[in-house]
This record gives structure tokens, C-alpha cells and sequence, in this order.
């Protein structure tokens, strides 16, 4: 009986995109994270396009400056991670140390401030499924500042986005701690910091995300 | 290691004041100009996407990796373009 060796490549193995397996399986799970976000923003910009009446004006509901300053926390927490990986490049242990746990504080402040920043808004009456009646948003409404009929598409719209993106923050944030333990226990070094490197690679893509989501969800 | 990062690094700093600068400027094309609406919407996707490529290729190092990790890294633009425009006509046109 003859032997077919199914399972036999065709060919030899080869270096693909010239990067380490864990880079380019990173950046493959950013590709559909792209994917992810887009199907939230695309949503959301076919419901804002085709909604029932006009959007609520920027800055009435949403807090700008509060937000403002987490973009620019979020932008920072970029840069610090970015140098505890070229700290790492250079062989600094120390830098290494200080730039990870500086990322994870600015990470940790910006869920902080969202945080607040819900809490804020459900308290003003801005909910999931629109505004709470008897609350003051509810008095925009009434007054004309607010449009009503938009304020349920608005409401699901931003917790959903906002909070996506919330999540995907606390979990760079979770996994960042976990690199920065490692760091401590030396885990990395000039010849070897796929880690650092990876996990840069995911909390810029996040910085990325917040860019566009802060353009479209706060100031159009 | 990958041989890109043996060159010496970007000025991240200037990057991040870059991206700081950009901030307050489109912080204040939102709400201090008076451009029309249509070209504001523009403008500000315009200053988000100028922020978003400065992200990915400083910080992420698109701009000192291969072609084909470039590649690979823009293909689901072009898709997520196309999933957006492809829904929308059904709103504008």
C-alpha cells in the first residue's frame, strides 16, 4: 500500500516578515483588532449619519477639558512606553523599570478619570438608553439644548465605544504590570526584550484608537 | 533582534510634544473656529489621522520596519474604508 505524506509542506520553512513569531502575531491580532473598532466607529457613523434628527452638540453632555486631558494622559503613557523599550534596547535595567511603572500609572490614571467620567454622566442623567428623566440633562431637553430624539443612539453608541476601549486599556494595563514584575526579576534584557517590545506595540495601538475615537466621539 | 532597532532611536520627546501641539489644535479648531461644518469634519479627521500615522510609525516603528511588516500592518485599512463607505450610501447617496 503506498504511504501519501499529507502533512509535508511544500516547501521549507522561511522567514516571513523578517520579526520574531510573538511580534507578528501581535501585529496579526492588531489587524483584526483594526477590524473590531472599525465595526464599532463604522456603526457608529452609520447611526449618527442616518439618525432620526440632529446629534447632541459637542460639549453640552460630554466633559472636553476632563477628556482632553486623558488624551493627552493616554499620549503621554505612549511616550513612556516607547522609552522604557528603548531603555531596554540600550541594556538600562533602571530606565526600564521607571518608564514601565510610569506607563502603568498614567494607563491606571486614565481608567481612573473614565471611570469618573461615567459616574459623572450617569449622575447628570446620561445613560445607555438615553437621558433619565428628572435628571439635567433632562432639563436640556426640555429646553431645546438637547435633542431627544437622538439621545438613545447617543447614549448606547459612546458607552459602547468608550467602554471597549476602556477595557482594552485595563487590560494593557494588567499585562503591563505583569512585564514590569518581570523587568524586576530581570526578565529582559538587550538581547531579548520581545516582552517590552510586544506589549509597546498593543498600548499604541490603544493611543491610536483613543486619537480617532477623541476626534469622533468628543469633538465632531 | 530585528537589526531597526540597533540604529539609534527616534527623538520621542519631540514626537510627543508633536503629538501634544496637535491636540490643542484640534481642541481649538472644534471649538474656536468657525469653519463650516463640513470642512471642520475634515479638518479634524484630517489632525486625527495625521496623529494616528505619527503614533504608528514613531512609537509603533512602521517607518523604520520591512516592507512586508508594513504590509501586513496596513492591510485591514483599506477593508475598514470599505466596510464604513460600503454601509454609508446607504444614508447619502
Amino acid at each position: 500500500m503506498a504511504h501519501v505524506a499529507v502533512m509535508e509542506p511544500p516547501a521549507a520553512a522561511e522567514r516571513g516578515a523578517g520579526v520574531y513569531n510573538e511580534k507578528l502575531g501581535m501585529w496579526i491580532f492588531l489587524g483584526s483588532e483594526v477590524m473590531f473598532f472599525t465595526a464599532l466607529i463604522g456603526s457608529y457613523i452609520i447611526l449618527r449619519v442616518g439618525a432620526p434628527g440632529p446629534w447632541a452638540p459637542p460639549g453640552v453632555v460630554l466633559n472636553i477639558p476632563v477628556t482632553a486631558f486623558n488624551t493627552f494622559l493616554l499620549i503621554c503613557s505612549s511616550v513612556s512606553m516607547v522609552k522604557a523599550f528603548a531603555s531596554i534596547v540600550d541594556g538600562d535595567q533602571q530606565k526600564l523599570k521607571f518608564w514601565l511603572l510610569a506607563t502603568i500609572l498614567c494607563g491606571a490614571t486614565f481608567v481612573g478619570i473614565q471611570v469618573y467620567e461615567y459616574a459623572h454622566l450617569i449622575h447628570r442623567g446620561f445613560l445607555p438608553s438615553g437621558i433619565r428623566e428628572g435628571s439635567e440633562l433632562a432639563e436640556l431637553v426640555a429646553r431645546g439644548t438637547l435633542p431627544a430624539a437622538t439621545a438613545g443612539i447617543y447614549g448606547s453608541t459612546f458607552y459602547t465605544m468608550t467602554g471597549f476601549h476602556g477595557f482594552h486599556v485595563t487590560c494593557g494595563v494588567i499585562c503591563m504590570i505583569w512585564v514590569f514584575f518581570k523587568a524586576l526579576r530581570g526578565g529582559y534584557s538587550a538581547t531579548d526584550y520581545r516582552g517590552v517590545e510586544v506589549i509597546g506595540l498593543y498600548w499604541h495601538f490603544v493611543d491610536l484608537v483613543w486619537i480617532i475615537l477623541f476626534t469622533i466621539v468628543y469633538l465632531v | 533582534m530585528d537589526l531597526a532597532h540597533r540604529k539609534p532611536h527616534p527623538n520621542y520627546l519631540a514626537i510627543w510634544a508633536y503629538l501634544f501641539v496637535l491636540t490643542i489644535v484640534e481642541v481649538a479648531v472644534a471649538f474656536l473656529s468657525h469653519l463650516p461644518r463640513n470642512l471642520l469634519l475634515l479638518a479634524l479627521v484630517f489632525l486625527a489621522v495625521w496623529k494616528a500615522a505619527l503614533v504608528a510609525l514613531y512609537f509603533m516603528h512602521l517607518r523604520f520596519e520591512g516592507n512586508r511588516l508594513r504590509i501586513l500592518a496596513a492591510a485591514p485599512l483599506p477593508l475598514a474604508f470599505i466596510l464604513v463607505l460600503a454601509v454609508i450610501t446607504e444614508f447619502r447617496w
